[in-house]
């Protein structure tokens, strides 16, 4: 069965916003690939410590402009 | 360098930040600040706005230097460590009108959510009113949060926005080194047009230097841990996420131990400094408060860090603060050692009204 992948883009939103997000889409998948776009590294830290919590893996790929793309696997 | 920096963005950063405020605040009310007001974001907000003439009470008058340092410290430590961001473009005007709800309920019960704190580990047990009004009003802006309440994104911004807001901090300070006196009154003494009080809480001040030190260390800490005295009781009901609540249990402990150090520990409901005992509207007030910083998304603090990244919707949160400061008082809405105002209970539910329209109206239009 192939994984599924969701993609957020939470540029631009204020706190709590991107984690509330995130967890709604770890929440909906339960395993798969979640990509969250982000341009604040506050938003950065609370939707990794949060993925982490829920036994998720986190990678940060850092974009050219700033922003960053958050890679959530489980 | 970024060793400090990525300890303070650990779990031990709001700990490290909660227990240094937690032992400066009284350090400031022992050199001179009012009783259990070593920082209130609020009301030195409304102490800036009756320097400035935006209102005419005497006792609460002075360019508070904690509020300064607090943004130019968030300045410097978003400069050194690349996150100062320019940007704008989330309802602006909802934030300037949150901020003076915010205010307005603040100034219902007498402080921000720092004062709340510092109130409690004073031993002014009318602060668990407010604590529980404020833990209140946050939930419901997070159930407004849950049925997809958004501000709406910003956008990246030119540079020079984002220095607007830290410029004018640095105009206050040179109106607070040279305090100009050139305005007239009607019997042609010279007054204004900086206002310092003589008497009351304004009056009350620990040396310039000093609390522009604690308000720039502050800001360093703050902006580097995310500390946020909202966002804590927030992530902990809504993410589950209790990283910023560890910040405030520990400015609160760190705070009580200080004030028992300081023999500044006087714990009961009555004769309390700068507070009334009025259960019913130091619930409300803060209920209100509560709801207006979750729909802003921080603390009064919060916001006056996010200003130092450049933030400028945070600095119209913090503009519609000193603003609706000037109107709490013009339109006897702050309450005093005497209980409320005649309108204070008013204004909380008028705020709550308009914040509960703005919580059920405002979604993001774009995806």
């Amino acid at each position: 069965m192939m994984s599924q992948t969701k993609t957020i883009d939470a540029r631009g939103l204020s706190c709590p916003q991107p984690a509330m997000l995130a967890r709604r889409a770890i929440n909906e998948l339960g395993k798969g690939t979640i990509e969250v776009l982000v341009d604040s590294v506050t938003a950065r830290e609370n939707i990794s410590r949060l993925a982490q919590n829920c036994g998720w893996s986190v990678t940060v790929d850092y974009q050219p402009e700033g922003d960053c793309r958050i890679i959530l696997v489980k | 360098m970024s060793l400090v920096s990525n300890f303070l963005m650990s779990r031990w950063g709001p700990i490290v930040t909660g227990t240094v405020i937690g032992i400066l605040a009284p350090i400031l009310v022992r050199l001179g600040n009012p009783g259990n007001m070593g920082i209130c974001v609020v009301c030195f907000s409304r102490d800036i706005a009756g320097a400035l003439g935006l209102h005419h009470n005497s006792a609460v008058q002075y360019i508070r230097p904690e509020i300064i340092g607090f943004v130019l410290g968030a300045l410097t430590a978003a400069l050194v460590f690349s996150e100062f961001k320019p940007r704008t473009g989330s309802a602006p005007l909802v934030r300037f009108l949150l901020g003076m709800f915010a205010v307005f309920g603040a100034l219902v019960f007498l402080g921000c959510p720092w004062r709340a704190y510092l109130r409690l580990s004073g031993g002014d047990w009318n602060a668990i009113l407010g604590i529980l009004g404020l833990i209140a009003g946050i939930s419901i802006g997070i159930a407004f949060l849950r049925m997809g309440f958004s501000l709406g994104r910003s956008r990246p911004a030119p540079r020079a926005l984002g220095f607007v807001m830290p410029s004018v901090m640095i105009a206050l300070l040179v109106l607070l080194l040279t305090a100009p006196q050139f305005g007239q009154d009607a019997s042609g003494n010279v007054t204004g047009p900086i206002f310092f009080s003589e008497t009351g809480p304004g009056s009350q001040q620990a040396p310039l230097i000093i609390s522009l030190a604690a308000g720039l260390l502050i800001g360093l800490l703050a902006q580097r841990s995310r500390f946020c005295t909202v966002g804590a009781i927030r992530d902990v009901i809504l993410l589950r996420d209790s990283h910023l609540l560890y910040g405030i249990a520990a400015f609160i402990v760190t705070a009580f131990i200080t004030n028992l150090a300081l023999g500044q520990f006087h714990h009961g409901f009555e004769n309390q400094p700068v507070a009334h005992s009025n259960a019913l509207w130091n619930f409300g007030g803060m209920l209100l408060a509560g709801l207006a910083f979750t729909l802003a998304g921080g603390c009064p603090g919060r916001q006056l860090f996010l200003c130092g990244e450049g933030d400028a919707d945070a600095a119209l949160f913090v503009t519609g603060m000193i603003v609706g400061a000037g109107f709490a008082h013009n339109f006897s809405v702050a309450s005093s050692t005497a209980g409320p105002a005649a309108f204070g209970p008013l204004a909380v539910a008028v705020g709550l009204v308009i914040c509960t329209v703005i919580g059920l109206t405002m979604r993001e239009t774009r995806t």
